[in-house]
């Protein structure tokens, strides 16, 4: 039997491509399904919040205007880092979701495949959603998808990694960027997503994650004047309607899912469609 | 300036009655609210009064559509509810003239736009709807999209039968039953667009249309069988009409108010970017979400755009909105021309240098001559917030870049515009600044085939277009 001691990791906030602790000094613990102790995560507050809100808000310029190729490849490189990491992810994720090895393998299989599916729409987005309109005038009219800018993520509760996975994607597909504040209780899996994203070429700030008590956290960015639309899909019951309340503040768009969107199914584009602004040009034809 | 001879539309062709009632269930009913008198903002006569809804009223309405939702029209093969859109489309354009006649009368705005534009897009709107009925699985949402179910429609002042249009067809093409209030000031044209669609057979309770004030609008949207909510008009009201619907399962799609940014570069056409400003601020009263509000011009050209402005605007005439020649109607209603006021001696309180065309304006009515400010900064109040009337605030910029600033600079996004014979350049601006509509060496373009609708605190959803169909459909 080896002595070894090993290197126990600690779990910190992903904002702005650095791995800072919470400045509140706060941290929590995290245990398995069984209770067992397993790390202790750092417990974020509304000025780590507003931290992460500032570093995605730096980052959307160049993410936006990154080209499509450029966002495929970079979201399909994640899948490829991911994959070299893929035992680290299914030791996580089953002693945060309290599932047997065998379904944690399946989980994180899906949660790789996820960022293929979206990284092949990257450039297809357009093509697919916009438009060149037939106006009954002399002009040229276009429509063209185009993100809406800093999306504050309230990821699923349970689905540790495939549910984080399924609700990031599709918000930095189109070139928002985002704040996620990951499952409260099963957060490592989040934690060790952003060291994949963080050596993926994901540019620093395009997708801040916060670990700590979301009904604490939520609050803040749902009100928050510099965020554009805000996934709900984690949002504690009792919260929802005022999160959604205090969202209205700003027109902010409010995606209403519910946790138990069945993440193993290959996803449509509603996710996508829901952080998109549509854009019409016009100009005149003539000589 | 030439002088023109006074060149009327005659009245009677609005067919003008005295009395006109709300459309529930198929049929013309009194409503049991308190009638309101709508008067013609032009010479502050009444022109008729109309009944109101009742609270027990929307309900009845409601219940109206949902019964026709359930029984007939969710049922009814897309193909057939495209025959009905389509008569309405026709009805709208046999019925043009007198509808053009009663929009001037009853909104204040010119005839040559209510019938040049207001008109014709409305039966556009129709007539290109209906052909989606049939065809949604071709829209891209899905082999078989469904429709909501009932709709609540609450719509604004300025373009009455054009917004009704906006709204109604789209929920109709995709399988909804509507409920739709028409504006306080502005409910003739509804009306008489809901006789059309009496005579176009539609089955009872498909459209059903109760005019009232804002209550009746916030009893609408509240009500609990309502599963979609559309709403065109103020940010303060879209906010409350959001906060309202949270934690309910009804979609909703705002269209609200803007502060466009019209960006104009030096090397621009001149004479073609003065009709566009003008155009841009002055079509409809500046009574426009999308107005070209906010003028940016690059410094070097600014005396010499100014000049040519103040000249053109100088010769807009302004006054009856049934004479043909009209170019600025009246305001749509005093509370309106108050506001107006109130923003723009701000602008002069603010510091901002006013000039104000000396046209004459009738002694009756509410009016309000163009006004054009320069010497305008971004922290002032008529640079910032929404005047919805004949009034250009002029600011100047250097740089390309220092242009989108400026015209981002704004928590709406509705519209922008940017005049310069550059391509690359507009190519440029177009992708840069956050707004929803971007016109290029031009202004106010609207289609039904184009995607309208606004970024940020302009709100969300589009209308016209593909994409418009989101809005209605259960996707």
């Amino acid at each position: 039997m080896s002595d070894r001691i090993s290197v126990a990791k600690t779990y910190k906030l992903y904002i702005g491509g650095a791995f800072p602790r919470s400045e509140s000094g706060r941290s929590y613990p995290v245990t398995d399904a069984k209770g067992t102790f397993l790390a202790n995560a750092a417990q974020g507050s509304r000025k780590d919040a507003r931290d992460a809100v500032a570093a995605a808000r730096k980052a959307f310029a160049s993410w936006s205007g990154a080209t499509a190729y450029n966002r495929g490849q970079v979201l399909y490189r994640v899948a490829e880092v991911l994959e070299g990491r893929r035992e680290q992810f299914i030791t996580e994720v089953a002693a945060s979701e309290g599932v047997p090895l065998k379904k944690a393998q399946s989980l994180v299989d899906t949660a790789i495949d996820r960022w293929v599916w979206y990284a092949g729409w990257t450039d297809k987005i357009t093509a697919v959603l916009g438009s060149s309109n037939p106006v009954a005038g002399p002009y040229f009219s276009f429509s063209t998808p185009e993100p809406t800018g800093v999306v504050a993520v309230l990821a699923p509760q349970q689905s540790s990694l495939l549910g984080l996975v399924s609700v990031i994607a599709p918000v930095i597909a189109s070139g928002n960027t985002c704040v996620v504040i990951t499952s409260q209780d099963r957060p490592l899996p989040a934690i060790t997503l952003s060291e994949v994203l963080a050596t993926s070429d994901v540019p620093g700030g395009v997708v801040n994650i916060i670990t700590g008590r979301t009904a604490e956290i939520a609050p803040w960015l749902a009100s928050h004047g510099d965020v554009n639309a805000l996934d709900l899909t984690g949002a504690p019951e009792s919260l929802r309607t005022e999160l959604e309340r205090s969202a209205a503040g700003t027109v902010k768009r409010v995606l209403r899912n519910k946790a138990s969107e069945d993440f193993a199914q290959v996803p449509d584009l509603s996710r996508i469609r829901a952080y998109l602004e549509t854009k019409t040009v016009w100009h005149p034809m003539g000589v | 300036m030439w002088e023109y001879a006074p060149a009327p539309e005659s009245r009677d062709i609005a067919n003008l009655k005295p009395n006109y009632r709300m459309f529930v269930d198929g049929k013309f009913v009194e409503g049991t609210g308190e009638p309101l008198k709508t008067i013609n903002p032009a010479t502050e006569e009444v022109l008729a009064e109309v009944s109101t809804a009742s609270q027990s009223d929307v309900d009845t309405a409601v219940k109206a559509a949902r019964k026709a939702y359930d029984r007939v029209w969710s049922k009814m093969p897309g193909s057939e509810r495209a025959k009905y859109i389509y008569r309405i489309a026709r009805q709208i354009q046999e019925r043009g003239r007198e509808l053009a006649v009663l929009e001037s009368l009853d909104n204040g705005k010119p005839i040559k736009e209510s019938r040049d534009v207001d008109v014709p897009t409305a039966a556009a709107h129709f007539f290109y709807h209906a052909g989606w009925a049939d065809k949604l699985s071709y829209a891209g949402y899905g082999p078989d999209p469904k429709p909501l179910g009932v709709a609540g429609q609450v719509i604004p002042w300025n373009f009455p039968l054009l917004m009704a249009a906006w709204k109604i067809a789209p929920a109709l093409a995709c399988g909804n039953t509507v409920v739709l209030k028409p504006a306080e000031t502005t409910p003739l044209t509804a009306l008489v667009l809901a006789d059309i669609i009496q005579q176009c057979d539609l089955p009872p309770g498909v459209v059903n249309i109760i005019p009232g004030a804002g209550d009746v609008g916030a009893t609408l949207v509240e009500h609990g069988d309502v599963n979609k909510v559309a709403f065109t008009g103020s940010t303060e009201v879209g906010k409350i009409i959001q906060r309202q619907l949270a934690g309910t399962s009804k979609k909703l799609t705002l269209e609200l108010g803007g502060k466009a940014a019209n960006v104009v570069f030096d090397d621009a056409p001149l004479d073609q970017a003065v009709e566009g400003i003008v155009n841009g601020i002055f079509f409809n009263q500046g009574h426009v979400c999308c107005a070209g509000s906010r003028l940016l011009v690059q410094e070097s050209i600014a005396d010499e755009l100014l000049e040519k402005l103040h000249a053109r605007v100088s010769t807009l005439r302004v006054g009856d909105p049934l004479d043909k020649n009209t170019d600025v109607g009246a305001i749509n209603s005093r509370e309106q021309l108050t506001k107006i006021k109130e923003l723009t001696e701000s602008g002069e309180a603010e510091g901002a240098q006013r000039w104000t065309s000396s046209c004459p304006l009738p002694d009756k009515g509410f009016f309000f001559a163009p006004t054009v400010f320069s010497n305008v900064s971004q922290a002032m109040r008529i640079a910032r917030e929404e005047i919805f009337g004949p009034v250009l605030s002029v600011l100047t910029f250097r740089t390309p870049e220092e242009a989108v600033a400026k015209a981002n600079n704004t928590p709406y996004g509705l519209s922008a515009g940017v005049w310069t014979e550059k391509g690359s350049r507009i190519l440029w601006m177009a992708q840069r600044m956050r707004a929803g509509v971007v016109w290029s060496n031009t202004f106010n373009r609207f289609d039904p085939t184009a995607p309208f609708g606004g970024y940020q605190e302009s709100g969300f959803g589009r209308e016209g277009g593909r994409t418009g169909l989101e809005a209605y459909l259960d996707v």
